[in-house]
């Protein structure tokens, strides 16, 4: 007598080897025609959003470039080449350096607060550490500092970030993250994302990208403890809605991390490299040890000091695009020549810590402008740079 | 206009070959020429109470064969040939057969029964015939009991043969009060009485309405369960199974009458015969499919309400019914491991509890934990068995913190008697057991693992040692192997416990392959899956060891290949096995492939498989083909653009396979493997796209292939257009038109549950073309040949938007294909995405989809479109 048809055959698997070796080639079959769909669909968007990556002014910094390095080194940054982060990841050295230094959005500091904070705007604590870029691609994971040099290179369980991967993965793939290094647990903190599995995400809303990050990481196994395939762990950073309980909660609540300070991202904003008023950020002694610059030995200088470019025509600006002009006589400002610094300061980190050292703007003044409702009459008065 | 067909019908049954074949010849002239008399001919025929009763059957059959065909398109076309008859000549054939109901041939009456139900089968859904129903239950109380008999069967016949929705519910109440009332008990003739029991059993599902309704419900279940006590076993046996159909359909309906039927089973699985006995247990069985589907839902629902409320029958039951069912477990039969197809009381009742286990979770094991420690050990090998299978079945259900401790107990003892149980009935089940504790217990997902580096090495030792067995017992063994390995697939490659035992699980497992008894007990075939599931699960570690099985594995298939004349059933075998070798070198190039370090060993391998592969092309087997071409597709995928040196001698072969509409696998494998093929090689594919693009239309325009392999076909429109970009411009014209009269039909459907998911498969496969040949285009100045189709792609996305009947993949790649025309044709096509409404509505419905697919590639789109725009 034989079973009832839809029953599973007595003592045996549920389906067979073959079926199962059939279901799984359709898997990869079908995982590869994505992969070649998102290829094909990339390639596109990231010409595209490089080009404005690539618009930003070329200029030596006052202190590093001084007259070492002109504009002619190899056309990298040259506008509206087609360029993408595979390409790029093939170059060397001071190349290298140079275009990854411009792939991160640059937060500007919180000089004003914006209109409509509580309800355009996320909040999450900044963690402590090395800012930087990091790539998986070809089987290996790279992270270089704001400066374009490298931190680590790593075997991680990113997308195409191993040389270990299952047979159904993805054929070549890359991923870029925005991330902070936090040297005491080791762990790469991730604030944003920038492409996911050759998908670019630069011309998606912070929401989206946001969104992405928390389901897309756990998703991969990046957030597992380290092993062989995976050195260093990866995490998301919680990310709060900027009403007054989400502003409290990323104020007070308890971190992973040290904290350093708070980052605030408006929803609507996509991923535009440099500086941008759409992202800002916020400190004070509560939540960072580095609210006021500190010089080479960690301490806090008499004066404020500034980082400044300078340009061709031999004006004085800020890192802004456009560039700031600073006025270096006749303010009581004394210039020097300071390698240490890669950058040249933005002009709302200049005014930012000017105010930190008379009238900071004070979470008090955060919370205030949420509760009371209208954010208009709560900003604070406009400072004029006065010197010393 | 009848002709006499006597002769010609009993020479088609003669012994004599020549003399059948000329029959059948003119039979078949005879209904091309004149069909209208052929079957007016053929229903005479069976109605004659003159002719012999072969010639009467066989006239009915192929009457009955004339009217309806397994093959989709020939059934159309015989209908459609029906209906165009003459309507008076269809009237004189339904009451030739109609008549032949009261013939005193059972045999006539039985073929005309189901002639009846193909021509109602067809009229009925045309709204014809009317009449038929009333026809069949004229005076049914006053017939003769044969002529009884054969309307209740006919009734069952009709109710199997069309939908619900044909028949009007004053109809379906005349067929159940006739069909109840004959299974009465007060019905004296077991004949008529079983007919009626037969016809229930179909005539279930258009009861809806009657079982609605309390009183119609009440005398309806009365009947079935007083015919479960009737003396004759075949009608117990029918009610059983209407008992089984109704807790499928209609389980909501079941509270009152539970407890009865409880009653009932159980007293059938204590005492009566086992084709009774298996069917009570098959109730509970299917009781527990039922519940264990509504629970499903409560868990995977927020809301927590299903549409039909769980009332925990098997919960209820469960202190009587467990006892019940630990009881048939030990009535095994001698041998029932070794046959292949067994099915007994002892099998059923264990496959039961299994299903239990899953529907009530732990309470099961405090019920079955003392059965399992009184017989575990007793002399008896039936309590030995017995109890070690009612262990293996709970194993799936209960929580693993419940069975873990239970297990870690248990382990020891069943490793011991895998080696050393004097019967072989408990070997098989102890193996089987372990597999079932590997496959539901071991794994990273747990907390606890049942598995220790202290006793990993006892584990595979006795399980090698144990596949050295008689080949059930061996086959029992390499199946929890199987599970062993699949617990690791996703452990860290330096965490796999495995790794210092693997070099002896690949040699053991490859030694069963080559026992001499390895044909028994699907032994060979197990074997090689562990192997494969072994590879599959192995890290970079092993691989240097996987490496070396590749030569091994293809001389085994090249010694295959070695031409001996051979029995068809030796060749057979030989097919059987190749396949199986394909299969396993698919696995190890699929794993080595993914390997940076080892893709070079696959490299060097490469010739010498390509060239066993094709030589499998040789074999007659559809099974060997679909094999080699599924290996042959992941070795393009691995050596990538190297894989056009084989192109040449390949491509006939992979048009051959796309050729291959009787065995629609083979055919579907290849549409795989042309995508495949498409990634690897990108333009360097385009010498032989002819080709096989003209075999895919060919493919597309056949009524002979199977409908499931169209869809991937319109995929591979889209892998072909972007491997070769702007070279897909010839093909425009031929590949556009289908994918349009497709794509309208796909939106005109509507029919019905089981057509919905192969539109929206379909629907699928059209978007991916589009996409393809969009991303394509892109760039190119050709581009704008696309244009002209665009407003009727965009009308495409619009109707499936406004019909809301597609699928969540449907909706992502639909969402996708508006970007990459976006994409592609940019400010030309400005005016037409304004347009339409996928552009806003849909779009903004995808953009706050919940779905992470949807949302991503609406983000896309929106992208696209705003840059489209801004030109």
């Amino acid at each position: 007598m034989a079973p009832p048809e839809h029953r599973r055959q007595f003592k045996r698997p549920a389906i067979s080897d073959q079926q199962r070796r059939r279901e799984l080639s359709l898997q990869r079959q079908a995982q590869n025609r994505l992969d070649a769909q998102h290829r094909a669909r990339c390639l596109a968007s990231s010409a595209l959003s490089f080009e404005t990556a690539e618009c930003e002014p070329e200029c030596p910094e006052v202190e590093l470039e001084l007259g070492s390095e002109n504009e002619g080194d190899g056309g990298v940054g040259s506008p509206h080449e087609e360029f993408d982060v595979r390409k790029a990841s093939k170059l060397r050295g001071a190349q290298a350096r140079k275009w990854f230094a411009r792939q991160l959005i640059l937060p500007e500091w919180m000089i004003d607060i914006p209109d409509r904070l509580s309800l355009e705007w996320y909040v999450f604590v900044r963690p402590s550490g090395n800012r930087c870029f990091v790539v998986s691609s070809n089987g290996i994971t790279v992270s270089r500092l704001r400066n374009g040099s490298i931190l680590h290179r790593f075997p991680s369980a990113l997308p195409g970030g191993s040389r270990f991967r299952d047979s159904s993965g993805p054929a070549q793939t890359y991923s870029i993250l925005d991330c902070i290094f936090h040297e005491a647990d080791q762990t790469y903190y991730v604030i944003d994302m920038v492409c996911w599995r050759g998908y670019s995400l630069y011309d998606c809303t912070a929401e989206f990208r946001f969104f992405w990050i928390n389901s897309k990481l756990a998703e991969c196994g990046a957030c597992e403890p380290p092993s062989q395939n995976h050195r260093y762990r990866f995490s998301p950073v919680t990310v709060y809605n900027c009403d007054h309980g989400g502003l409290i909660a990323a104020y007070t609540g308890p971190v992973p991390y040290a904290k350093d300070g708070l980052l605030f991202y408006n929803k609507q904003a996509h991923y535009q490299t440099g500086n941008t008023p759409l992202a800002l950020v916020w400190k004070d002694d509560n939540c960072s040890q580095y609210v006021i610059d500190t010089d080479n030995k960690g301490n806090i200088p008499s004066k404020q000091h500034l980082v400044l470019e300078l340009q061709d025509d031999l004006k004085v600006t800020t890192s802004d695009d456009p560039p700031v002009e600073i006025l270096l006589h006749g303010q009581g400002l004394r210039s020097e020549v300071n390698r240490a610094r890669a950058f040249a300061d933005s002009y709302s980190k200049v005014i930012f810590q000017y105010t930190v050292r008379r009238s900071p703007l004070k979470m008090e003044d955060l919370l205030f402008s949420l509760s009371s409702g209208n954010d208009l009459e709560n900003r604070p008065a406009d400072v004029e740079m006065a010197g010393e | 206009m009848a002709m006499e067909v006597t002769q010609i019908l009993l020479n088609a049954q003669s012994v004599d070959g020549n003399v059948r074949k000329q029959a059948e010849e003119s039979l078949k002239q005879f209904q091309g020429q004149n069909l209208a008399s052929f079957l007016l001919s053929l229903a005479g025929e069976l109605a004659s109470e003159e002719k012999p009763v072969e010639s009467r059957k066989l006239a009915g059959l192929i009457l009955k064969n004339a009217l309806d065909a397994k093959e989709q398109q020939r059934k159309f076309e015989l209908v459609q040939r029906w209906l165009a008859l003459d309507a008076s000549v269809k009237a004189q054939i339904r009451s030739y057969v109609v008549k032949t109901l009261a013939s005193p041939s059972h045999d006539a009456r039985s073929t005309a029964s189901q002639a009846i139900a193909k021509l109602a089968g067809i009229e009925l859904p045309h709204k014809q015939w009317p009449e038929l129903i009333d026809t069949l239950l004229s005076n049914i109380p006053q017939l003769p009991a044969h002529t009884k008999q054969a309307t209740l069967e006919t009734l069952g016949y009709i109710c199997e043969e069309v939908s619900p929705e044909v028949v009007d519910q004053g109809h379906v109440n005349k067929i159940l009060t006739a069909v109840v009332q004959g299974m009465n008990a007060s019905e004296g003739n077991n004949e008529v009485r079983l007919a009626a029991t037969l016809a229930l059993y179909n005539a279930l599902g258009f009861a809806q309405a009657n079982f609605s309704n309390d009183m119609e419900r009440d005398y309806i279940m009365r009947v079935v369960c007083e015919a479960t006590l009737s003396p004759e076993v075949k009608i117990r046996q029918a009610a059983f199974e209407c008992l089984v159909a109704i807790s499928s359909t209609y389980y909501e309906k079941l509270a009152p009458y539970i407890h009865d039927i409880f009653n009932i089973t159980s007293k059938a699985v204590k005492e009566d015969e086992e084709p009774v006995a298996l069917q009570a247990v098959e109730f509970w069985s299917s009781i527990c499919d039922e519940e264990i589907d509504i629970l499903e839902e409560y868990g995977g629902d927020f809301s927590g309400d299903s549409e039909i409320p769980c009332f925990y029958f098997i919960k209820q039951a469960l202190p009587v019914l467990v006892p019940m069912l630990l009881e048939t477990l030990l009535k095994q039969e001698e041998d029932q491991d070794q046959d292949e197809g067994a099915w007994n009381i002892a099998m059923a009742g264990g496959t039961c509890l299994g299903l239990v286990a899953r529907t009530v979770g732990d309470d099961i094991i405090p019920l079955v934990m003392p059965f399992i420690e009184e017989n575990i050990a007793k002399p008896d090998w039936r309590q030995r068995e017995a109890a070690t299978y009612a262990f293996g079945s709970i194993l799936e259900g209960p929580a693993p913190e419940k069975l873990v401790p239970l297990v870690n107990v248990a382990l020891n003892f069943m490793l011991n008697a895998l080696m050393k149980d004097s019967s072989n009935h408990v070997k098989d089940t102890t193996a089987w057991t372990l597999g079932r504790m590997f496959e539901f217990l071991h794994g990273n997902t747990l907390d606890t693992p049942i598995i220790t580096p202290a006793n990993c090495q006892q584990i595979v030792t006795v399980l090698l040692q144990s596949m050295k067995d008689v080949p059930n017992v061996a086959e029992k063994s390499c199946g929890a192997l199987y599970f062993l390995a699949q617990g690791y697939e996703d452990a860290a490659p330096s965490l796999s416990p495995l790794t210092p035992y693997f070099q002896d699980i690949l040699e053991g497992l490859f030694a069963v392959t080559r026992r001499e008894d390895a044909g028994e007990s699907r032994l060979r075939t197990a074997a090689y899956e562990t192997l494969n599931e072994v590879v599959r699960c192995s890290t970079e570690e092993t691989a240097p060891m996987v490496q070396q099985l590749i030569p091994h594995i293809m001389l085994e298939l090249h010694q295959t290949l070695e031409g001996q004349t051979l029995s068809s059933d030796e060749r057979d075998k030989q097919n059987e096995l190749q396949g199986l070798l394909c299969g396993c070198l698919q696995v190890l190039i699929q794993k080595l492939g993914s390997l940076e370090t080892f893709k070079y060993v696959l490299l060097q391998h490469a010739d010498q498989m390509m060239g066993l592969f094709l030589r499998v092309f040789s074999s007659r087997s559809a099974t060997a083909h679909e094999e080699a071409m599924l290996a042959i597709g992941a070795l393009a995928y691995a050596t990538s653009s190297g894989f056009d040196k084989y192109m040449s001698e390949f491509c006939r072969y992979l048009e051959m396979g796309l050729r291959n509409f009787e065995d629609y696998q083979v055919c579907a494998i290849t549409v795989g493997v042309v995508g495949d093929l498409c990634r690897a090689l990108e333009d360097k594919i385009l010498p032989y796209c002819d080709g096989i693009m003209t075999q895919l239309l060919k493919d597309l325009s056949s009524n002979d292939l199977h409908r499931s392999v169209k869809p991937p076909i319109f995929s591979c429109f889209g892998d072909i257009a972007l491997a070769i970009g702007e070279h897909f411009e010839k093909y425009l014209i031929y590949a556009m038109p289908m994918l349009q009269s497709a794509a309208e039909l796909s939106i005109h459907t509507g029919l019905g549950e089981d057509m919905t998911e192969y539109t929206n498969t379909l629907r699928n496969g059209i978007l991916e073309a589009y996409s393809g040949i969009f991303q394509g285009f892109k760039g190119s100045p050709k581009s704008q040949l696309l244009l002209p189709y665009t407003p009727h792609i965009l009308q495409f996305l619009d109707s499936l938007y406004m019909e809301k009947d597609m699928d969540d993949v449907v909706s992502k790649t639909a969402i996708g294909v508006l970007g990459d025309l976006a994409d592609t044709l940019q400010s030309s096509a400005g005016p037409l995405i304004q347009q339409s409404v996928s552009s806003r509505e849909f779009l903004s419905e995808c953009l706050s989809s919940h779905d992470d697919m949807i949302k991503e590639s609406a983000e896309w789109a929106k992208m696209a479109i705003s840059r489209a725009l801004s030109y």
